[in-house]
């Protein structure tokens, strides 16, 4: 082994029951430097990280670490732990009913002289690791009562603060705002200096270019190249993840009719959740898409969430159309022509055990009722028109939901609402996890919706995004909604709204 | 590039694989017991026309003795299976609701006080609805407390599993109610040639399969006992399925509850379903199913009440005595759960990957 080389897999080949996952994989990390590991959801990314951990049982190959004879073979994450990988998986895996600190300690706890858990310990520096990233969280509330971007930052603080010489980070950013990207690129750049090797897996283009050193693509479970960053712009880089030229992103034209004379579709007024959100008012025409913006914590998610019944709001009243409702209960507002995509597909979005069919028809079948099942062959059809609408890379209709990667899982969800036809949908995060190509097929999706007269409020960590489809902004801070932007959106005045320039 | 799937690896990813492999385990040991005592070795397949003094001409035979007496451990596994599937917890108190549902059912027959009676105070139809009624408020009461009260399963229906005996006697006025009445003995008796109890275990499991697959409430049970959070902001209830499922298993339970106290024509609430939980919740498990909940397979269900039910008859035949039948019952049961535990399976997916790599590279 080269002597700047900590880690190698030769050859890694794994497959699930009619799936090849990896086929040949190599990758080369080398001391201190950030690498990123690109392809399209269902690449093998996830996969591959999993065979480095233990996790996965691959078939062939072999991987060797600087200092160690022979070839490493973990068993479990532990045994990763062992010989210095740390990893951060794409599906945040921390323990929601313990307390952020002890989630921090887990398995590895401080103990007192005689043996037991020093609890006040690891709380003061469980509190200074999160203070030091500068997230605002009580360490000793559940990690439940956070949010999924705070979670995310406690799984990297957790795997950071171990002593390791190989980070593997699968999409840490997925559910992150800039400011949180760039807290964790200042840390990755710190552990850089020190020595450390990072394994990057992101679909956010620009966040390879700004830490990256270098780039392993996959397709298909093929290992497609590795490139030192200067070599792989990025049309390039598309180009090999996706095995042909991506059409220069066309431009998406959104309606930018005059929603003001529009029917009002949602009409919320001094609508409330205790602790999150602050009374706040919102119409929202028929047509329009409909933006929220805010930082981490502003009370994004829980706004929508207070409108959709999913937390039930506790003050204020809701018309839909005109008509005042009252909304206890998520199919109340599913009744009502509503609909919610859930940022946290892990713990909200799922059904693990079912398949992909049963998954997308769920919501619908939950609208009409248990006593009026749509017929299978409806169903079916259903399922296959979505696979395809949103190249969702899957075995068969009726594989398990769960064997899918991140990616293609977040498409299920996607469908399983864009399925309920629903009047007004609330899409949180819709693109989590979603590649570049399908990310602007989805893009696009919303804005023919919205042409065809459905309403929808889009909330996305992504600025950027949310300025290409969203007709109006409404900007969040502190569970307050401090401002309303429309007209000509701009990424500087959505930055400045947001970060509380005017008010 | 698609292969077909060979005929093995098509029984190996059967879901009923473990329970049918079970019964005929059973099977097998009757045929080599039968064949070394130098009877036919196939008795226990062999069915005739027996004529008896009480029942007339009957049928007659091990299997149908097995199914006969297995009816109520499968008509209880049918809201077993959809208890766990939704709430990834058992319902303890079946045996015990069994027993208040008969207590109830045989008072309104015999009419509080009498202790043994031979004519019908009401229509048999009343007792029978009265019984099922008092089972379906047992359930309904489990179910208030798990699903609305998020207590945890074993617990909430703990309660339940001590009192409704309890409550059976203070029905019963503390004496075991005799029923011996034609009609009403009919329940756990004959119908023609064939045993009632089969009859009505095999409607119970076609109604609910009907039901099941008419209608998409196999669905939202499977998708609340998989991820109840989700199943909500898709619209399902679940508070009130998981309510549902433990109000089936309570009716169930007096359905199993009144053909019990037929067959033996008495309510006596301190035998009536002893240990009918466990029968019950081991029907699930040899089912294939898991008792973590989620997805839930019925026919497991039903084959594993008969297995067990099989078990206790062959050790019987092999002249093993009541007392001594528990422990064998729970050695085979042991192998069997061990088979389907996830270290177990692991072992073998492993062995058999391994085995086809080889394969693989010798090609
Ligand atoms: N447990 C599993 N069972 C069966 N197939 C699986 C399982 N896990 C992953 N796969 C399959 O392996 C392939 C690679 O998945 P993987 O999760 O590695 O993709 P990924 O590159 O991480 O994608 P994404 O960007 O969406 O996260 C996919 O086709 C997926 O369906
Ligand atoms: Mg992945």
């Amino acid at each position: 082994m080269d002597k700047d080389v900590i880690l190698t897999a030769r050859g890694i080949t794994m497959t699930f029951p009619g799936v090849k996952a990896l086929q040949n994989v190599d990758l080369t990390l080398r001391k201190g430097e950030i690498h990123a590991l690109m392809g399209e959801n269902g690449a093998g990314k996830s996969t591959l990280i999993k065979c480095l951990t233990g996790i996965n049982d691959f078939e062939a190959g072999e991987i060797r670490m600087d200092g160690i004879d022979g070839p490493v073979k973990n068993h479990s994450t532990r045994d990763a732990q062992n010989v210095g990988i740390s990893t951060v998986y794409q599906e945040v895996n921390l323990c929601p009913n313990l307390s952020v600190a002890e989630n921090l300690f887990i398995g590895r706890e401080p103990l007192t002289a005689l043996k037991t858990i020093d609890r006040a310990s690891y709380n003061k520096r469980s509190q200074i690791i999160m203070d030091d990233l500068g997230i605002e969280v009580d360490v000793t509330q559940n990690l439940e009562n956070y949010s999924l971007a705070i979670q995310q930052m406690v799984a990297i603080a957790r795997a950071v603060d171990m002593d390791c010489k190989v980070l593997i980070l699968d999409e840490p950013t997925s559910s992150l705002d800039d400011e949180e990207v760039e807290k964790l690129f200042k840390l990755m750049r710190d552990l850089k200096a020190k020595g450390v090797s990072i394994l990057f897996v992101t679909h956010f283009l620009e966040q390879v270019y700004a830490v990256c050193d270098r780039i392993t693509v996959l397709r298909n479970g093929t290992f497609v190249g590795e490139y030192p960053i200067a070599e792989l712009p990025r049309v390039k880089l598309v180009a090999a993840m996706m095995g042909k030229d991506l059409d220069a992103l066309e431009a998406i034209e959104k309606e930018n009719a005059d929603f003001d004379k529009a029917e009002v579709v949602i009409d919320a007024q001094g609508i409330s959740h205790t602790g999150t959100v602050k009374p706040f008012d919102l119409k929202i025409h028929k047509g329009e898409v409909v933006g929220v913006g805010g930082l981490l914590g502003s009370g994004r998610s829980e706004l929508a969430r207070s409108i959709y019944g999913a937390d039930r709001a506790s003050t204020g009243t809701l018309k839909v159309k005109g008509e005042e409702v009252k909304i206890a209960q998520p199919i109340d507002a599913m009744n009502r022509g509503m609909g919610m995509l859930p940022d946290d597909r892990k713990a909200e979005g799922i059904i693990g055990d079912l398949s992909i069919r049963e998954n997308i028809i769920l919501a619908m079948q939950a609208k009409r009722g248990a006593l009026k099942p749509i017929p299978m062959k409806e169903q079916e059809a259903i399922a296959d028109k979505f696979i395809d609408l949103l190249s969702i890379k899957c075995p068969s209709r009726e594989a398990k939901i769960n064997q899918l990667s991140g990616g293609n899982q977040q498409k299920v969800i996607l469908a399983r609402w864009l399925a309920t036809d629903a009047d007004f949908l609330i899409l949180d995060e819709p693109t989590r996890g979603i590649d570049v190509g399908t990310k602007s097929e989805i893009q696009k999706l919303i804005i023919d919706l919205a042409k065809q007269g459905k309403s929808i409020m889009f909330i996305s960590s992504e600025i950027s995004e949310m300025l290409r489809t969203c007709n109006r902004m409404v900007i969040m801070r502190d569970g307050e909604k401090v401002n309303e932007l429309s007209g000509d959106l701009t990424q500087e005045g959505v930055m400045n709204a947001i970060a509380g320039g005017e008010k | 590039m698609k292969k077909e799937k060979t005929f093995l690896q098509k029984v190996r990813e059967w879901p009923l694989l473990l329970p049918v492999v079970a019964l005929f385990l059973v099977m097998a040991v009757n045929i080599i017991y039968d064949a070394a005592n130098g009877n036919n070795p196939f008795t226990f397949f062999m069915i005739t026309l027996q004529n008896t003094t009480g029942n007339g001409t009957i049928l007659y035979g091990r299997i149908i003795d097995i199914l006969n007496r297995g009816s109520e451990a499968a008509i209880l596994a049918i809201g077993m299976t959809l208890v766990v599937s939704s709430s990834a917890g058992t319902d303890i108190s079946v045996g015990s609701v069994m027993a208040l549902a008969a207590s109830v059912c045989c008072v309104m027959l015999a009419g509080f006080g009498e202790t043994s009676v031979t004519e019908l105070r009401m229509p048999l139809i009343f007792g029978v609805i009265g019984g099922i009624l008092i089972a379906c408020v047992c359930g309904m009461f489990n179910g208030f407390l798990v699903a609305y009260l998020k207590i945890q399963p074993m617990v909430a229906t703990l309660i339940l599993f001590s009192a409704a005996r309890a409550i059976g006697f203070l029905v019963n006025n503390n004496m075991i109610v005799y029923v011996r009445n034609d009609t009403f003995g009919k329940i756990g008796g004959f119908t023609g040639i064939i045993p009632t109890p089969i009859i009505i275990a095999l409607v119970c499991v076609v109604l609910t399969a009907l039901i099941l697959k008419k209608t998409a409430l196999g669905t939202y049970i499977q998708s609340v006992g998989i991820n109840p959070k989700a199943s909500r902001i898709a619209g399902l209830s679940s508070v009130a399925i998981i309510f549902m499922t433990y109000v089936i298993c309570g009716f169930f339970a007096g359905v199993a509850g009144i053909v019990k106290a037929s067959r033996i024509t008495s309510a006596d609430p301190n035998n009536v379903g002893l240990y009918m939980e466990m029968d019950a919740i081991l029907a699930v498990a040899l089912g294939g199913n898991s008792l973590g909940g989620g997805k839930f397979n019925l026919t497991g269900s039903i084959i594993g009440a008969y297995t067990i039910q099989a078990i206790t008859t062959t050790l019987y035949a092999l002249g093993v005595s009541t007392d001594q039948a528990p422990v064998f019952k729970a050695i085979i049961v042991i192998m069997i759960v061990a088979i389907q535990a996830p270290p177990v399976q692991a072992y073998f997916r492993k062995r058999r990957a391994a085995k086809l790599a080889l394969q693989q590279e010798v090609a």
